[in-house]
C-alpha cells in the first residue's frame, strides 16, 4: 500500500504562481495571428479563402477593397499565416484575448497606433474575493472542456485564486458557456441561467461560444451564446489555453487589465 | 471506394451477404448513407476482416424512389444505431428494426427535409420544440426513475442519463445522447479538402489529431497518393503523443471517481506536462494545425523531444506502479462494469474497451497506416472485461506509446514532409486510424468539381456509448461514475 501523502510531498509544489509572479508558461503555443496592414497587398484575398470560420473578410467600402479581421471568429488555425504571400499575417503567441465588448475583437485600422493597454476599462467591481462558476457545455468539441478541467490540475490550481466550480446554478455568480449552442442544448442553457440569482454574469468561452467559430451555423448549431443570452466577457481561442481562461476570469473580477482593444493586442 | 473491397448489392441481397460475411469471420463496423444523386440515396456498410485483408464494403443504391431497406440489426446488433442515424439524417427506413425511434435528432426536431439531402441548405437552425422521448417500459413496484443532466455536476460534457433503480441497485440505465449534435458531417459539404482538415480537427478536441489523420488518409486514398516518409513518421509520433496525454488524463479522472485525490492530481499534472510538450514542439496543445492531405503543413524540429520524454517517463512509470498497488483504488475497479467478450463483439465495442474484454484488435497492427508498418506495435489484451482491465490496457498502451515515439524519433527520415494531392472529381476514399478511444473511419466522396460531397465520420465514442449501458444493468449506483470513467467516452465525438 503506497503512502500517497508522502508521494505528494515528494513531488513538491507544482503550481505555477502566475499571475502573482512567475512566468506565464504557454511556451511555444501559437495564438491569434497578428495582422500587419501595411504589408497587405491590394486585390489579394488568399487569407480570406483559407479562413474556414470567415474571420477574415474582404469588404468593399466604396474606396476599394479592405480586409477585416474578427478575432471573435478566429480559431487560430494558422492557415492565413502560412498562406499569406506578403507575411501580413504573422504567427504570434497572443492568446490573452478576453474582452468585455464584442466589438473589441474586430480589427480596426484607426487603432493601429494606440496602445491598447492604456484603454483598459474597469468593468465589474461587485465581487468579493471569491467567484463561483457554473459551466455549461452547450455543444463544444470538448477541447474547451479539456482546458477548463486543466484549471483544477496542480499546475494551474484555480482554487488558489478564489475561483470555484459549483454544480448548482443557485450558488453560481458566473455562467461559463462553451460551444456554439446546439438546438438541443438551448433549453438547458436558458434553464441554468434562469436558476442563477442576480447579479449574474455570462462568459462565452472559446470561439464557438463567441461566434460559432469553425462549426457554427447549419441545421443544428447556433452562432454563439450571444444569440440567446447577454454576454459579459468574450474569450476567443480554439480552445483558449488554461492561462487565457484564467486571464478571462481575472478580467471579470477586475483583477487584470484587458489586453485587446479594437482588435489590437498589447504585449 | 479506394481502400475497401466493394460488393454492389440490391436491397434483397443484403441480409444474406451480411450473414455470409459474419460467418466468414468478418465484423461489420458501421453503415451510412449519402446521395450520389439527389433522388437516389446509397447505403454503405463497412466491415473489417483479417489482418492485412482489405475492408469489406457493401453498397446498395435505392432506386425508383425507394426509401426502405431490410434492417440488419438482428444479424449484427451494432448496426442498430447506424440504421437509426441514417433514418434521422437521410430519411431511409429500416423494416423490422427492433427499436426504430429517433436517435441522433431529438424528438421534436423538424428539419424541412432529411438533413443530409444535398438540397437541404437551411438558412438557420431547424425548428425544434422539445418532446418527451421514447422510453423503454420498465415494470415493477418499487422502481424509481432518476434523471441526470444534460447539464451534469463537475465540468463534464452534456448528456442525460436516466436511471431506473430500486434502492441502491440500477435496473436499467438509459442514456439520452446527441444533445451536442452539431451536424458536422453536413458541414463538410462543399469544402475543399484543405479546409476539411480544420473541421475534422474539431469533431472531438481530445482526438483532434486522430480525426484529422483519418480524414487526410481518406483524401489521400481517394487521390491514390503516397505521402513522404518523413511525414508518415511524424504522424506516428504525433498520434502517440495524443494517446499519451489522453491516457494520463484518463487515469487521473478514474482516481477522481474512486476519490483517490493524490492520484487524481498526479495524473492530471502528468497530462498537463504532456500537453505542454505538445505546445512547445508543435505550437498546439491539441496537436492541431499540423496535418494536411499529402503530409504535414510544415516540418517540425523535434530536437529535445526524446530528452523531455526520458525525464517524464520515470514519473509516469512510478505513478502507474503506485496506482496498481493502492488497494482502496483497485477494490473499486475490480469486477466493476463487467463487459463480456460476446457483448463487446456484438454491440461494437472499440479500442481499449474491446481489448479489455478479450478482443485483440488494433488498426495500427491489423491495417497499418502512416509508418506503423515499420514498427512492432504491441496490442495488449485482457480477459476480465472490468474497469480494472480497462485501466490496465491504458497503462500498457502508455508504455507502448513511449517506446513507439522513441523508435520513430530514432529512425525519423530526413526529407520533404508533403506532396501535392489532387482528388479527382467523383473519387472516393476510406481512411482509418486507431485513436486513443478506438477505431476511427472517415469515408470521403468528392463531387464533380473536386469539393467534398459527403464525409462520414465513424467515431469510437459512438460505438462505445452504445455498449456502455450493457455494463450498467444490475449494477450499483455507487459504482456508476467509476464505470463511466473507465470507458473514457467523449460526447462530442459520439454526437458530432
Ligand atoms: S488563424 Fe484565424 S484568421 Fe487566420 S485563417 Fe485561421 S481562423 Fe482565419
Ligand atoms: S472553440 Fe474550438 S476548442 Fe472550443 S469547443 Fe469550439 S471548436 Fe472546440
Amino acid at each position: 500500500m503506497p503512502v500517497w501523502t508522502l508521494y505528494g510531498l515528494r513531488r513538491g509544489v507544482a503550481t505555477n504562481p502566475w499571475p502573482d509572479g512567475g512566468q506565464v508558461t504557454q511556451r511555444g503555443v501559437q495564438g491569434m495571428p497578428r495582422f500587419h496592414s501595411e504589408q497587405c497587398k491590394e486585390g489579394c484575398r488568399v487569407c480570406a479563402d483559407v479562413c474556414l470560420p470567415g474571420a477574415i473578410r474582404i469588404i468593399e467600402n466604396g474606396r476599394g477593397e479592405r480586409l477585416t479581421l474578427d478575432y471573435g471568429k478566429c480559431v487560430a488555425c494558422q492557415m492565413c499565416t502560412e498562406f499569406c504571400p506578403e507575411d501580413a499575417m504573422e504567427k504570434s503567441g497572443d492568446w490573452a484575448f478576453a474582452v468585455s465588448k464584442r466589438a473589441d475583437l474586430i480589427w480596426d485600422e484607426a487603432l493601429t497606433s494606440l496602445p491598447a493597454q492604456e484603454l483598459t476599462q474597469k468593468i465589474h467591481t461587485a465581487f468579493g474575493r471569491s467567484l463561483h462558476v457554473r459551466h455549461v457545455d452547450a455543444g463544444s468539441c470538448n477541447g474547451c472542456e479539456s482546458e477548463l478541467q486543466a484549471l483544477n490540475n496542480p499546475y494551474y490550481n484555480l482554487h488558489r485564486l478564489g475561483i470555484f466550480f459549483t454544480p448548482s446554478p443557485r450558488f453560481a455568480d458566473l455562467l461559463l458557456v462553451m460551444g456554439t449552442v446546439t438546438y438541443a442544448m438551448k433549453e438547458a442553457l436558458l434553464e441554468t441561467y434562469n436558476a442563477m440569482p442576480e447579479p449574474r454574469w455570462v462568459m462565452a468561452m472559446g470561439t464557438c461560444a463567441v461566434s460559432g467559430g469553425a462549426v457554427g451555423g447549419g441545421y443544428a448549431c447556433g452562432r454563439g451564446v450571444e444569440e440567446f443570452l447577454p454576454v459579459d466577457i468574450y474569450v476567443p481561442g480554439c480552445p483558449p489555453n488554461p492561462t487565457a481562461m484564467i486571464q478571462a476570469l481575472l478580467l471579470l473580477l477586475n483583477r487584470t487589465p484587458q489586453r485587446v482593444q479594437g482588435g489590437h493586442f498589447a504585449d | 471506394m479506394n481502400g475497401a473491397l466493394e460488393q454492389r448489392l440490391s436491397p434483397d441481397e443484403l441480409p444474406e451477404v451480411c450473414r455470409a460475411l459474419m460467418a466468414g469471420g468478418a465484423r461489420l463496423q458501421m453503415a451510412y448513407a449519402w446521395f450520389p444523386e439527389p433522388d437516389t440515396p446509397e447505403v454503405i456498410y463497412l466491415g473489417d476482416w483479417k489482418r492485412l485483408e482489405p475492408f469489406p464494403m457493401l453498397r446498395c443504391r435505392l432506386l425508383d424512389g425507394r426509401r426502405e431497406l431490410p434492417s440488419l440489426a438482428a444479424i449484427t446488433p451494432l448496426l442498430g444505431w447506424y440504421e437509426r442515424e441514417i433514418q434521422d439524417l437521410c430519411g431511409i427506413q429500416f423494416s423490422g428494426h427492433p427499436e426504430p425511434s429517433p436517435l441522433v435528432l431529438h424528438e421534436g426536431a423538424r428539419p424541412e427535409m432529411p438533413p443530409l439531402d444535398p438540397r437541404y441548405q437551411p438558412e438557420e437552425m431547424m425548428p425544434y420544440s422539445p418532446q418527451p422521448w421514447h422510453l423503454p417500459a420498465v415494470e415493477g413496484d418499487d422502481v424509481q426513475q432518476l434523471p441526470f443532466g444534460p447539464v451534469r455536476a463537475d465540468v463534464l460534457e452534456s448528456a442525460q442519463i436516466l436511471f431506473y433503480y430500486v434502492g441502491e441497485g440500477i435496473l436499467h440505465c438509459h442514456p439520452r445522447l446527441f444533445f451536442k449534435h452539431r451536424g458536422l458531417e453536413k458541414q463538410f459539404e462543399g469544402l475543399s479538402p484543405l479546409l476539411g482538415v480544420v473541421l475534422a480537427e474539431r469533431i472531438s478536441g481530445v482526438d483532434s489529431f486522430a480525426h484529422a489523420l483519418a480524414f487526410c488518409q481518406a483524401v489521400e486514398a481517394a487521390a491514390s497518393s503516397k505521402i513522404p516518409e518523413r511525414a508518415s513518421y511524424l504522424r506516428v509520433i504525433l498520434a502517440e503523443l495524443e494517446r499519451l496525454y489522453n491516457h494520463l488524463h484518463y487515469l487521473g479522472h478514474l482516481c477522481h471517481t474512486t476519490t483517490l485525490k493524490v492520484g487524481e492530481a498526479q495524473g492530471k499534472l502528468l497530462e498537463e506536462q504532456c500537453k505542454q510538450i505538445n505546445g512547445e514542439f508543435t505550437g498546439s496543445r491539441f496537436l492541431r494545425g499540423l496535418l494536411v492531405p499529402g503530409g504535414m503543413r510544415r516540418d517540425l524540429s523535434l530536437n529535445g523531444l526524446e530528452e523531455r520524454l526520458r525525464r517524464l517517463e520515470p514519473q509516469i512509470i512510478d505513478y502507474m506502479f503506485e496506482l496498481e498497488t493502492t488497494n482502496s483504488h483497485l477494490d473499486r475497479l475490480l469486477t466493476t462494469g463487467l463487459l463480456p467478450r460476446q457483448v463487446a463483439f456484438d454491440q461494437g465495442a472499440s479500442g481499449p474497451i474491446k481489448r479489455a474484454s478479450g478482443i485483440q484488435r488494433d488498426l495500427r497492427w491489423s491495417h497499418p497506416y502512416a509508418a506503423y508498418g515499420s514498427f512492432n506495435v504491441d496490442v495488449p489484451v485482457r480477459q476480465e472485461g472490468d474497469a480494472h482491465a480497462r485501466s490496465q490496457i491504458r497503462m500498457d498502451e502508455i508504455r507502448a506509446s513511449i517506446k513507439l515515439i522513441y523508435s520513430a524519433l530514432e529512425n525519423l527520415p530526413r526529407g520533404r514532409v508533403s506532396t501535392e494531392v489532387h482528388a479527382f472529381p467523383g473519387s472516393e476514399g476510406l481512411g482509418w486510424c486507431e485513436s486513443t478511444r478506438g477505431s476511427i473511419y472517415h469515408c470521403v466522396h468528392f463531387d464533380e468539381v473536386g469539393h467534398l460531397a459527403r464525409v462520414k465520420v465513424k467515431s469510437p465514442s459512438f460505438s462505445n456509448w452504445r455498449v456502455f449501458p450493457f455494463t450498467v444493468h444490475d449494477s450499483n449506483m455507487m459504482d456508476y461514475a467509476i464505470n463511466e470513467a473507465s470507458f473514457g467516452l467523449t460526447m462530442a465525438g459520439c454526437d458530432r
